[in-house]
C-alpha cells in the first residue's frame, strides 16, 4: 500500500505484470475510489463549464461524458478531468484526488458565488471500481439489468447495480474497454466481492496502482504530476482533440489560440529504449551531448516486452526515430523515438 | 525458511561457500520487496571487487536495487540464464536465480547465519 492524498492505495495484488496482462486478455477490477466528483449544477452550470474548461460542453449530450481540464489563464492544467452530463443542468466532473481542492477553490473563486451555478464536493459520496478489459461487460453485466452493453465508449447510465444505484460509464484509463463505476461507499465492498465472484470464470483479477500506470502509459494516456502539470498546455500533451477554439472564449483560449498559430516549442513524445534498462521519471534525456528533457513517466511495458516511457522534446527531436540517450542512474542508455500510443487495442 | 547452508549479510545478499569458491543470489525477503524482475545487470567474468562494493543491479518493474557483493573476491561465473529469464530471481532466488560465483580473496566477515538473518529481516518488517 502506498500513501496518496490521504488515501491508502494497492500497488500491488499478485503482482503488476499478471495484473496488467489479465486486463489486456480478459478483465481486471481496479479501486479508484480516490478520484474526486464535484457537482456542478444549476441554470448557469453549462454557460460556467463553457468557460472553464477547453472542450465543448454545448455539444455533450446528457448522458455523455468528455475529457477536458481545468485550464489556467496561461492555457496550462490546474488539472485534467472529465466532465459527465447528467441533464440539462446537472454536471459531475471527476477529478484527481492530489487536485480535488485545488480545483474546487478556483472553480468556487470563478463562479464568484453568482450565475445560478452550484458548486459541492460530492467526492465522499462516491467509491468507484474500475472493471477493464475485454471481458468486462461480461462481468459487470452480471450484475446489472441494465443494457450496459448498449453503452457507446464515453456513454454512461444511471441504474441499478445489486440492489443499489450506481453511475456506470463506458471508460477507463487502460486502453482497453471497461466500466466505471461510481457508488456509494456503503455498497462499494459488496460490489467489489461480488464482481469477484461474477469474474471468477473470465479470470478477473483485482488489478492496483503498478497495473494502472502500465496500462495507461502503454495507451499513452496522460498523468497529472507526470504529463501534466501547471506549465503544460494540452497542445504540447499531444490532447489539442480536447481544445475547441472556435466554441466561444475560455480561460486560456488566447494563449493556446496564439501557440497554436505559432507552433509549438515542444511536444510529448514516446520512446523506447534499446537497451537493458529502465528508464524512470526524472532521468535526463540527453541529445549530442545536450540534456534536452526529462523522463516524465517510464515504466517496463508488459506488452511490448521492453521499457517505454514519454518526455517532452524539442519539436525537431519529436520525430519518429530520434536517437536519444537516456541517463540512468551511471549508465547512458540508447533510446529512440516511437509512435504514440504504444498500444492500442485490436493491433 | 532461509537455508542454513550458507551466509547472509544486511543488505539481503546470501553466500554458499565451497571451498574457495562462493555462489552469490539476493533472499527471499529481498526478491518479495522488489516484486517482478525485469533485468538483471551482472558484472563481467575476471573481475575483482572488494568486499560491500557494488557488483550489479537488479531491476524490477517497481524499483531498482543494486547487489554489494558481501566479501571481496574475482567473479569466476555469472548466472547466464538470468539473461534472458530474470524472472527466476523470483521463482527461486536462493537456487535457480543465483546472481554469480566469486572467488574468495579472504575470509568472510561480517556475515550472519540463517537464523541470525531470520531475526534481523523480523527487525527490518517490523
Amino acid at each position: 500500500m502506498v500513501e496518496f492524498a490521504g488515501w491508502e492505495l494497492p500497488v500491488q495484488y499478485a503482482g503488476v505484470i499478471e495484473e496488467h496482462r489479465a486486463v489486456r486478455g480478459g478483465v481486471g477490477l481496479f479501486d479508484v475510489s480516490h478520484m474526486g466528483e464535484l457537482r456542478v449544477a444549476g441554470p448557469g452550470a453549462e454557460s460556467f463549464l463553457q468557460r472553464n474548461t477547453p472542450n465543448n460542453v454545448a455539444r455533450l449530450a446528457t448522458g455523455r461524458a468528455h475529457y477536458s481540464g481545468l485550464m489556467t489563464e496561461r492555457g496550462t492544467y490546474v488539472d485534467d478531468l472529465l466532465v459527465y452530463r447528467r441533464g440539462d443542468d446537472e454536471f459531475l466532473l471527476v477529478v484527481n484526488a492530489a487536485n480535488r481542492e485545488r480545483d474546487l477553490a478556483t472553480l468556487e473563486a470563478r463562479a464568484g458565488g453568482g450565475e445560478g451555478v452550484r458548486i459541492e464536493d460530492l467526492s465522499d459520496e462516491y467509491s468507484l471500481l474500475a472493471v477493464q478489459g475485454p471481458k468486462a461487460s461480461d462481468v459487470v453485466s452480471q450484475l446489472t439489468p441494465a443494457p450496459i452493453g448498449e453503452l457507446r465508449y464515453y456513454g454512461f447510465l444511471e441504474a441499478e447495480l445489486l440492489g443499489a444505484r450506481a453511475l456506470i460509464s463506458r471508460t477507463g484509463y487502460t486502453g482497453e474497454d471497461g466500466f466505471e463505476i461510481y457508488l456509494s461507499p456503503e455498497h462499494a465492498e459488496q460490489v467489489w466481492e461480488a464482481m469477484l465472484v461474477a469474474g471468477a470464470s473470465e479470470g478477473l483479477m483485482p488489478a492496483g496502482l503498478g497495473a494502472r500506470d502500465t496500462l495507461r502509459l502503454e495507451a499513452a494516456m496522460a498523468l497529472y504530476g507526470h504529463e501534466l502539470t501547471e506549465e503544460i498546455t494540452p497542445l504540447e500533451a499531444n490532447l489539442g482533440w480536447v481544445v475547441k477554439l472556435k466554441k466561444g472564449d475560455f480561460v486560456g483560449r488566447d494563449v493556446l489560440a496564439a501557440q497554436k498559430a505559432e507552433g509549438l516549442e515542444r511536444r510529448l513524445a514516446g520512446f523506447e529504449i534499446v537497451e537493458r534498462g529502465i528508464a524512470r521519471e526524472g532521468h535526463e534525456v540527453v541529445v549530442a551531448g545536450e540534456v534536452v528533457a526529462t523522463v516524465t513517466s517510464g515504466v517496463w511495458s508488459p506488452t511490448l516486452e521492453k521499457a517505454i516511457g514519454m518526455t517532452y522534446l524539442p519539436v525537431a527531436l519529436a520525430e519518429v526515430g530520434t536517437e536519444l540517450e537516456i541517463q540512468v542512474r551511471k549508465r547512458r542508455l540508447a533510446a529512440r523515438v516511437v509512435k504514440l500510443p504504444f498500444y492500442r487495442r485490436g493491433e | 525458511m532461509y537455508p542454513t547452508d550458507r551466509l547472509y549479510s544486511k543488505d539481503h545478499e546470501w553466500i554458499k561457500i565451497d571451498g574457495e569458491v562462493g555462489t552469490l543470489g539476493i533472499t527471499e525477503y529481498a526478491q518479495d520487496e522488489l516484486g517482478e524482475v525485469v533485468f538483471v545487470e551482472l558484472p563481467e567474468v575476471g573481475q575483482s571487487y572488494d568486499a560491500a562494493e557494488e557488483i550489479g543491479t537488479i531491476e524490477s518493474v517497481k524499483a531498482v536495487a543494486e547487489v554489494f557483493s558481501p566479501v571481496a573476491g574475482e567473479i569466476v561465473e555469472v548466472n547466464e540464464a538470468l539473461e534472458d529469464k530474470p524472472e527466476l530471481v523470483n521463482e527461486g532466488p536462493h537456487e535457480g536465480g543465483w546472481l554469480v560465483k566469486i572467488k574468495l580473496a579472504g575470509a568472510p566477515e561480517g556475515l550472519m547465519d540463517s537464523a541470525g538473518y531470520e531475526a534481523f529481516v523480523a527487525g527490518e518488517s517490523a
